[in-house]
């Protein structure tokens, strides 16, 4: 559950050429948004992985926010509606896979929207408070805990059996 | 001079992989010839206590295949570690976690509910489960606990080599075993197999198409399949785009998409969203009613996209499942 001092950190992937660009105008313009988002400039949504989003997610972010062009105003002509495929199945698997919908969320925000920026992410940022932290590290080290009870075990075992062997410690988490 | 020492073992398998091994034919008998196999429980009798009792790092090579999923194979996967100069992942599970890694789609309390109470074919009226620990007259006997995680071979220890397939070709077989009898090893981590994608090495990829533009998903059992065009140019999903070649693409020569058995190359994270990215992005609609309704031809991409690889995907398990002691 969400103490009192988590506050969300969401992931943002935003396109160079509209949805950063506004919120490069939404802070000329001197705009005041939730300062949850950490914003990652990429050139078109339509480079935005899958794999970034869930590997966003892995690391600890709460939530992911993916920012292209309007349908029809790529700056590379298609890109923002790979996005929008994609993005149509990673609702799905991460839906399988327990993760909330809100969690992952895409908006079209042109250069002219910094006000569209402000609104996004400061409702994002409410929307995630409510769900609480995703925590995913966390979790992956909750699943392995498991594993140490057993590596105690069997220590405790060869320090029986006095064969005074190596034993592996602690396995770090594999991302990758 | 003793011959150097080779082990096989499995964990949560079905035993395809050391079919691969028996595979090798006449080749096993040169092998056998030049290495000393001291532990393969399928074909040979040992005892884990003459494992035990060897001195650490006396054994050259352990082919482990299989997840790890119970204590017993964690045990086992530690032991062979300490006792091996080098280990090695044989097979898409111990790789990767493999159709045993799907289970962590689900609780462990849901599974073994299942499979001693629910399954249409089980009599249990007494809902009998095994217990990790039995005690009658004095005496005690126990049995390995279920994890609630299926995990790769490398979540659990450290990994030298990785062959992968399911299973691993015999022809992969032999090169892991001659690298490792002629000491012509490649740096450690390496996956024995080319890293490129499956397609390179398809029959059918002069009928790829430079652009894909899929209509609609089918699946193998609905419609008459092109023997000779390639798969995703007919609407079937194939992991080949996101899947290592060293297969000689058995799959799509036999006339069926592949389903992405050796994992991804070495530029691919998460070999399941790879492909999802992939194809979702390939598909002809503009509008969102229309994007669903073509990759709602995809009843089950977790299921479909990580076959083999849930275990080692960037999230690893369903995240809300309850907790459990």
């Amino acid at each position: 559950m969400p103490n009192e001092t988590w506050e969300p950190r969401i992931v943002a992937f935003f396109c160079n050429w509209c949805t950063y660009t506004a919120a490069d105008l939404a802070g000329v313009s001197r705009m005041k948004y939730a300062p949850n988002i950490r914003v990652i400039r990429l050139m078109c949504s339509g480079r935005v992985d899958p794999q970034f989003i869930c590997d966003a997610l892995a690391k600890g972010a709460d939530a992911v926010l993916v920012g292209g062009c309007h349908p029809g105003d790529c700056h590379y002509v298609e890109g923002n509606y790979k996005m929008l495929r994609r993005f149509d199945l990673l609702k799905r698997m991460l839906d399988d896979m327990g993760i909330e919908k809100e969690r992952v969320r895409l908006e079209w925000i042109s250069a002219a929207e910094g006000e569209k920026v402000k609104r996004v992410v400061n409702e994002m940022a409410e929307t995630v408070k409510k769900l609480g932290p995703l925590g995913m590290p966390q979790k992956f080290d909750e699943w392995d805990s498991e594993m140490e009870h057993f590596a105690e075990h069997v220590a405790a075992k060869e320090a029986a059996a006095g064969c005074g062997c190596a034993v592996h410690g602690k396995k770090e988490t594999v991302h990758a | 001079m003793p011959k150097p020492k080779v082990a096989f073992y499995w964990c949560a398998s079905c035993g395809g992989c050391e079919e691969t091994v028996v595979d090798l034919a006449e080749d096993i008998l040169g092998v056998v010839e030049v290495v000393d196999i001291v532990l393969w429980p399928v074909a040979m009798d040992f005892k884990y206590k003459d494992i035990e009792a060897m001195a650490d790092k006396s054994i050259v090579a352990t082919f482990l295949n299989g997840a790890i999923r119970s204590t017993e194979q964690e045990e086992m996967a530690r032991l062979m570690r300490r006792k091996s100069q080098f280990l090695i992942a044989y097979g898409a599970c111990a790789v990767s976690g493999g159709i045993p890694g799907m289970a962590n789609q689900f609780p462990r309390e849901q599974i073994l509910k299942f499979n001693y109470e629910d399954c249409p074919t089980i009599v249990n009226e007494a809902k009998t489960r095994p217990q990790v620990s039995f005690k009658e007259d004095g005496r005690e006997t126990t049995l390995p606990a279920l994890h609630n995680v299926v995990r790769s071979l490398d979540q659990v220890v450290d990994v030298d080599y990785y062959v992968p397939g399911c299973p691993p070709t015999p022809k992969l077989t032999k090169a892991a075993v001659t690298a490792l009898l002629e000491g012509k090893l490649p740096p450690k981590g390496s996956v024995i197999a080319p890293d490129i994608a499956l397609c390179n090495e398809c029959p059918r990829k002069d009928t790829k198409p430079t652009t894909l533009s899929i209509e609609e998903f089918k699946r193998p059992h609905q419609f008459l399949m092109d023997a000779e065009k390639c798969f995703l140019a007919q609407g079937v999903v194939c992991m080949g785009p996101a899947t290592r070649s060293g297969c000689e693409a058995a799959c799509p020569t036999g006339g069926m998409p592949c389903t992405g058995c050796f994992g991804g190359t070495s530029r691919v994270k998460d070999q399941g969203m790879k492909i999802m990215s992939s194809l979702a992005a390939n598909i002809a609609p503009k509008d969102e009613d229309g994007i669903h309704k073509v990759l709602a031809g995809i009843p089950d991409p977790v299921g479909t996209f990580y076959r083999y690889g849930l275990a080692k995907s960037l999230l690893r398990r369903k995240v809300n499942l309850p907790k459990e002691a």
